[in-house]
């Protein structure tokens, strides 16, 4: 008797429980989409190091790799959709439709899509980091420790993301040296290794002696170690992977915000936005400085660090100016978001055009 | 003891037989990997190949896969068959996308009965148009085929990255990489409310019904077949051996071209850089594995489809690395070959003599 009573305390006390915290008691699920293989020690690497950050919160997380961006995308996401997840990561730009066309018959479900713009329905939030900070402190390395005035940068695709990057680059590294110039090679893929060393070799015939890249794959680091010039590792610290060449890296560190937005949809407070995050959120890391570069640099970029952080820098601060000479930013102002998001012109000092 | 002697002529039964046995084999394999990863075998074939199209959402789309898969290999049956080796009908699929999407665009916010013919038409020509290189070029310059119509399909990725990147991308989409969205018109009609199988699933069906008819029921057919055994021969009897290399090749084109027609106007809507998992490539397998029959293509389509859903279906609830469906679809690749070997020896069990 005592035991059916004990039982039924015990019943009506989780009923209770659940009932006031319904949603934190539930086990939420996340799912995560990505373009490449979890080895690719790059983009998808670092999205599932942010997945582990999530499971060790306590949650339970399901993946999937190496999803193309064709129409295989969006049964891959109606699939998670189906099988019980509640927070869907698609961590690809050519994901962006099929999220907001699945998104639409699954409104219970969140969808959490990076580096895209379009949120049509209120369960799909985009997010994105400020990468281009990371380059501020990449472009004043740079223009500090070339001997060549000549830096090269291989570039990925002619999207505002990639063009904002190579012009704070270039405006850092100008900064500290005002006869750079920034020699631009299109590799026009995200990861293909073989082509990204091609382009790195390009560069480095060019006269190039620090090369950074915003594409993924390790080629270009390991390139410039045989070449012997400098570089800048990409998506994760890719020092190990040519110690010699690597100065510093820039790290995706997507793990705070994946468990932040879990823990939302757990507390039921989730909801639609666009998150766009920097240094200053630690959604950018900076690598260990390399010991080559000298201690007044190491310490200069450690203060750069710490006022992009907190917002006492910014990347893009006028006077600036086009290829052509026209003011972009006046003196004393900043670029705003809207200018960033959009941006697809070149600044002074950047060579060639942007293929159209 | 065990002997192995040669046939004096290929066996029906085997031939036939072969691809089964391949598929047995690759599941046999299959399981053995399985186990030596740490899964439970059978619990892992079942995530692959059952669970994947147990309901009707999941059927339909195994159709939808194995639509572009089917309708590619029903075209390279006619090359292979007439000893023809177009290998580049990734690149006829491709360019066949970018003419029947930018005749698409075109008709971009227009509605009309009359779009969607012409969408179609121009992925056919396209890719027929992109398949005549490399056979008038092996049929008037003797290169070979093989080689060029591969390194075309890199050739015809490079056009729909140009595009896609500069003249047709979408003016309101921030210069990333993809064009509009097409207009309902311009958009292969659903059979279902609800599922992606799309009309193209007839296209599918018309080629394997008109193959069909080609191999077994004309001339052509015969001719093919005769230039297939032996091209001496074919030219011994007369054949124009130059307008059937071109014929074929064009019949390949415009399959390979119709495949990327039902993808962009079916389930991806837009041309974007990634329309195609390899499909051209993948439909080779396919046409192998179906014998070159159009039934046995029906067949191999639907298996290596399930490849490619098996592999989603058991990392998402075997967290069984994806890549696994690739090298399913090897494998059978690979014991298919390697059966192909019981086509012309037998294995003999003879009793040990007293």
């Amino acid at each position: 008797m005592h035991k059916f009573l004990i039982r039924s305390f015990v019943s009506s006390l989780v009923l209770l429980f659940t009932l006031t915290v319904a949603a934190v008691a539930k086990d939420v699920k996340a799912a995560f989409v990505y373009i490449g293989p979890t080895g690719d020690h790059g983009w998808t690497y670092q999205h599932d190091v942010g997945r582990k950050a999530v499971e060790a919160a306590g949650f339970k997380t399901t993946y999937v790799e190496g999803v193309p961006e064709s129409a295989d995308a969006e049964r891959v996401l109606r699939q998670l959709a189906n099988s019980g997840h509640d927070v869907i990561f698609t961590t690809s730009f050519g994901y962006m439709n099929p999220t907001n066309k699945v998104a639409k018959e699954f409104p219970n479900v969140k969808f959490e899509h990076a580096t895209g713009y379009k949120r049509e329905h209120p369960n799909v939030a985009t997010y994105a980091a400020r990468f281009y900070e990371g380059r501020t402190i990449l472009g004043t390395i740079a223009g500090t420790m070339t001997k060549s005035n000549v830096i090269g940068y291989v570039a990925s695709f002619p999207i505002p993301e990639v063009i904002r990057g190579i012009n704070s680059f270039t405006l850092a590294a100008q900064k500290v040296n005002p006869n750079i110039k920034t020699k631009i090679v299109w590799a026009f893929t995200w990861y293909d290794p073989g082509k990204e060393a091609e382009a790195a070799k390009a560069l480095i015939d060019q006269g190039a002696d620090v090369i950074a890249q915003h594409t993924d794959s390790t080629a270009i680091v390991q390139m410039a170690e045989k070449a012997g010039v400098y570089a800048f590792g990409q998506a994760s610290d890719m020092d190990k992977f040519a110690p010699k060449a690597v100065l510093t890296s820039v790290e995706n560190n997507w793990g705070p915000y994946y468990v932040d937005r879990v823990k939302a949809v757990a507390n039921g407070t989730w909801s639609q936005k666009d998150t766009w995050h920097g240094i200053g959120d630690g959604m950018v890391v900076i690598s260990d400085l390399d010991s080559q570069m000298p201690a007044d640099l190491r310490s200069k970029v450690k203060k750069l660090q710490a006022d992009l952080a907190s917002g006492k820098v910014h990347s893009f601060t006028g006077p600036i100016y086009d290829q052509k000479g026209n003011l972009m930013v006046a003196e004393g102002k900043t670029a705003d978001d809207g200018m960033l998001a959009g941006m697809m012109t070149y600044v002074k000092g950047v060579e060639g055009d942007i293929p159209k | 003891m065990i002997k192995i002697v040669k046939r004096d002529q290929p066996s029906k039964a085997i031939f036939f037989f072969t691809p089964v046995l391949a598929i047995f084999l690759t599941l046999v394999a299959g399981g053995l990997i399985f186990f030596i990863l740490g899964f439970k075998p059978f619990e892992a074939l079942k995530f692959f190949f059952i669970i994947p199209i147990a309901d009707k959402y999941g059927f339909s789309e195994l159709l939808l896969k194995a639509t572009p898969l089917c309708l590619i290999a029903i075209g390279l049956s006619f090359c292979f068959k007439s000893n023809n080796w177009n290998i580049g009908a990734e690149g006829q699929l491709t360019f066949g996308a970018i003419v029947s999407g930018g005749v698409a665009l075109l008709f971009y916010e227009q509605e009309g009965f009359y779009i969607l013919p012409i969408v179609i038409l121009a992925g056919a020509i396209g890719g027929m148009l992109y398949a005549s290189i490399p056979a008038i070029l092996k049929t008037y310059f003797n290169t070979n085929e093989i080689l060029v119509s591969l390194m075309l399909v890199y050739v015809s990725k490079l056009i729909l990255d140009y595009l896609v990147v500069g003249p047709w991308s979408n003016p309101e989409g921030f210069n990333f990489p993809e064009t509009r969205q097409f207009s309902d018109s311009a958009k292969l009609p659903l059979l279902f409310e609800g599922l992606r199988i799309h009309a193209g699933i007839f296209l599918a069906l018309a080629a394997v019904v008109i193959s069909w008819f080609v191999f077994y029921k004309t001339y052509l057919g015969f001719q093919m077949k005769v230039s297939g055994f032996s091209l001496k021969t074919a030219k011994y009897a007369g054949y124009k051996g130059k307008k059937m290399i071109i014929l074929v090749f064009l019949i390949s084109g415009a399959c390979a071209g119709l495949a990327g027609v039902g993808e962009i106007t079916g389930p991806i809507g837009q041309l974007h850089r990634e329309i195609s998992p390899d499909y051209g490539f993948t439909a080779i397998i396919v046409a192998f594995l179906g014998r070159l029959h159009p039934v046995g293509i029906i067949f191999a389509s639907l298996v290596v489809a399930i490849t490619y859903l098996g592999a989603e279906t058991a990392q998402i609830f075997m967290q069984i690395p994806k890549y696994t469906g690739q090298v399913f679809q090897g494998m059978i690749l690979f014991f298919l070959l390697a059966s192909d070997y019981l086509l012309f020896f037998k294995i003999k069990f003879i009793g040990s003599k007293k």
